[in-house]
């Protein structure tokens, strides 16, 4: 066992963890934080998206010890209260999701794109959510949720 | 899909990485590690211990160096994309990167990762062996420059020993681009050309055509003798070893390979 100490979501906390213990399983089944999916499993789909240091990374792809020391965001860790997060609110109002499973993925990429290109055009918004599949072909709506949250300066 | 189990250890500094890999013949490093977890998750590579140099932040940078850029080996993808003196002396490696994977994939991969992995249908092998780059790597005997000619040597398989460490790589200043053909989003080249001019030389490379990044070297020796960009690329698939897989035939492959040998040098 390796022991780590990082920040999820503003708290800080420590754990033993097995080396190969991987960001998403630590995530889900050690913190309870159930909000982040495992999809595909191979790096392809992006549900388990989460933020590193502000920077979306798959978590089914990152060990948990590689995450010592970091500051990791889920979607748990994006509401204030009853308050969404602006590019939570755009999803909901945009209506960007059907069965909402890709949904926490997408959500927290679309947070890294406009951190690093807060005005993106449509092309830049589809090619930057490259790495999130969403089976129900919802891809238009978000689409439009990512245009309304970088209206929003999300 | 869990990897089987392994030790952990994470360097703080090469040297330290260098010993740490003399502990185990099965070691492996650790870097971004988004070539190797696949590779373990998938159990296709079960090392019995990992060396972790991903903090190692002293291996990330780009810097001039007179007539070369000298670039960190932890370098990730998304920095080479966004580096001011890349975009400016090499920009066909800002371009490559930007086509590895998605996002997430390319804030955590890196440079000397991708290399080291030796993937025959990654697209910075190629940009490497196209631009005559050298690979610096340190050992237990200290450190030593490979030439990319020299470096790839198989699929998965390159020039480093086990103990040695990729810590830089240097390249030439040269205008190039890279165009790389998938059918899927964030999927690996079907095929992939570099073309660049090296000392007035035009050079070409090519992604997943053999069982390395390969030179077209046909295609140069006829650019070299006046053919036309047409003509030179008519040569795209001389000596070339394309595999046949569920994305490509062979014979599909070398077709693809002679059209973006042309477009790369119209576009050059």
């Amino acid at each position: 066992m390796t022991r780590i100490a990082l920040t999820v979501n503003g708290s800080r906390c420590e754990a033993d963890v097995e080396p190969r213990q991987l960001l998403v399983y630590f995530l889900r089944d050690q913190l309870g934080l159930k909000g982040t999916n495992v999809g595909c499993d191979t790096t392809s789909c992006g549900a388990c998206t989460v933020l590193v240091d502000g920077e979306s990374v798959k978590s089914c792809t990152v060990f948990a010890v590689q995450a010592d020391g970091c500051e990791v965001t889920t979607v748990e860790g994006l509401a204030q209260g009853d308050e969404l997060h602006p590019v939570q609110q755009a999803f909901h109002e945009q209506h960007a999701l059907q069965c909402g499973y890709c949904t926490p993925g997408f959500v927290m990429a679309t947070i890294s794109l406009l951190k690093e290109n807060p005005n993106p055009s449509e092309v830049e918004i589809r090619d930057g959510l490259e790495g999130n599949l969403c089976r129900c072909t919802g891809y238009h709506n978000i689409v439009k949720a990512v245009q309304a949250a970088a209206r929003a300066g999300a | 899909m869990i990897p089987a189990a392994f030790e952990y250890e994470r360097a703080g500094s090469v040297d330290e990485a260098v010993a740490l890999l003399g502990r185990d013949e099965d070691a492996k490093l650790l870097a971004g590690g988004h070539s190797l977890i696949p590779t373990m998750r998938l159990r296709f590579s079960r090392p019995s211990l990992l060396v972790d140099i991903g903090r190692l932040d002293d291996l990330r940078y780009v810097r001039e160096n007179r007539d070369r850029i000298a670039i960190g080996a932890l370098t990730r993808h998304a920095e080479l994309i966004r580096d001011p003196m890349l975009r400016e002396h090499c920009a066909l490696i800002g371009e490559a990167a930007a086509l590895i994977g998605d996002p997430q994939v390319r804030h955590r991969g890196t440079i000397g990762g991708s290399v080291a992995h030796g993937d025959p249908a990654s697209d910075l092998g190629t940009i490497l062996l196209t631009l005559d780059a050298e690979l610096v790597a340190r050992g237990p005997r200290g450190e030593r420059t490979i030439p990319a000619a020299a470096f790839f040597s198989g699929p998965f398989e390159n020039a480093l020993e086990h103990q040695e460490v990729l810590t830089e790589i240097r390249v030439p200043k040269a205008a190039g681009t890279y165009l790389k053909y998938v059918r899927r989003a964030h999927d690996w080249a079907t095929v992939g050309v570099a073309a660049a001019r090296v000392d007035g030389r035009v050079q070409v490379g090519l992604t997943s055509m053999g069982p390395t990044p390969l030179r077209a070297r046909s295609v140069e020796d006829a650019l070299a003798d006046g053919a036309s960009p047409a003509d030179a690329a008519a040569h795209a698939a001389d000596d070339t070893m394309p595999p046949t897989d569920a994305t490509a035939s062979s014979e599909y492959r070398a077709h693809l390979a002679q059209v973006l040998v042309r477009r790369a040098l119209e576009r050059l």
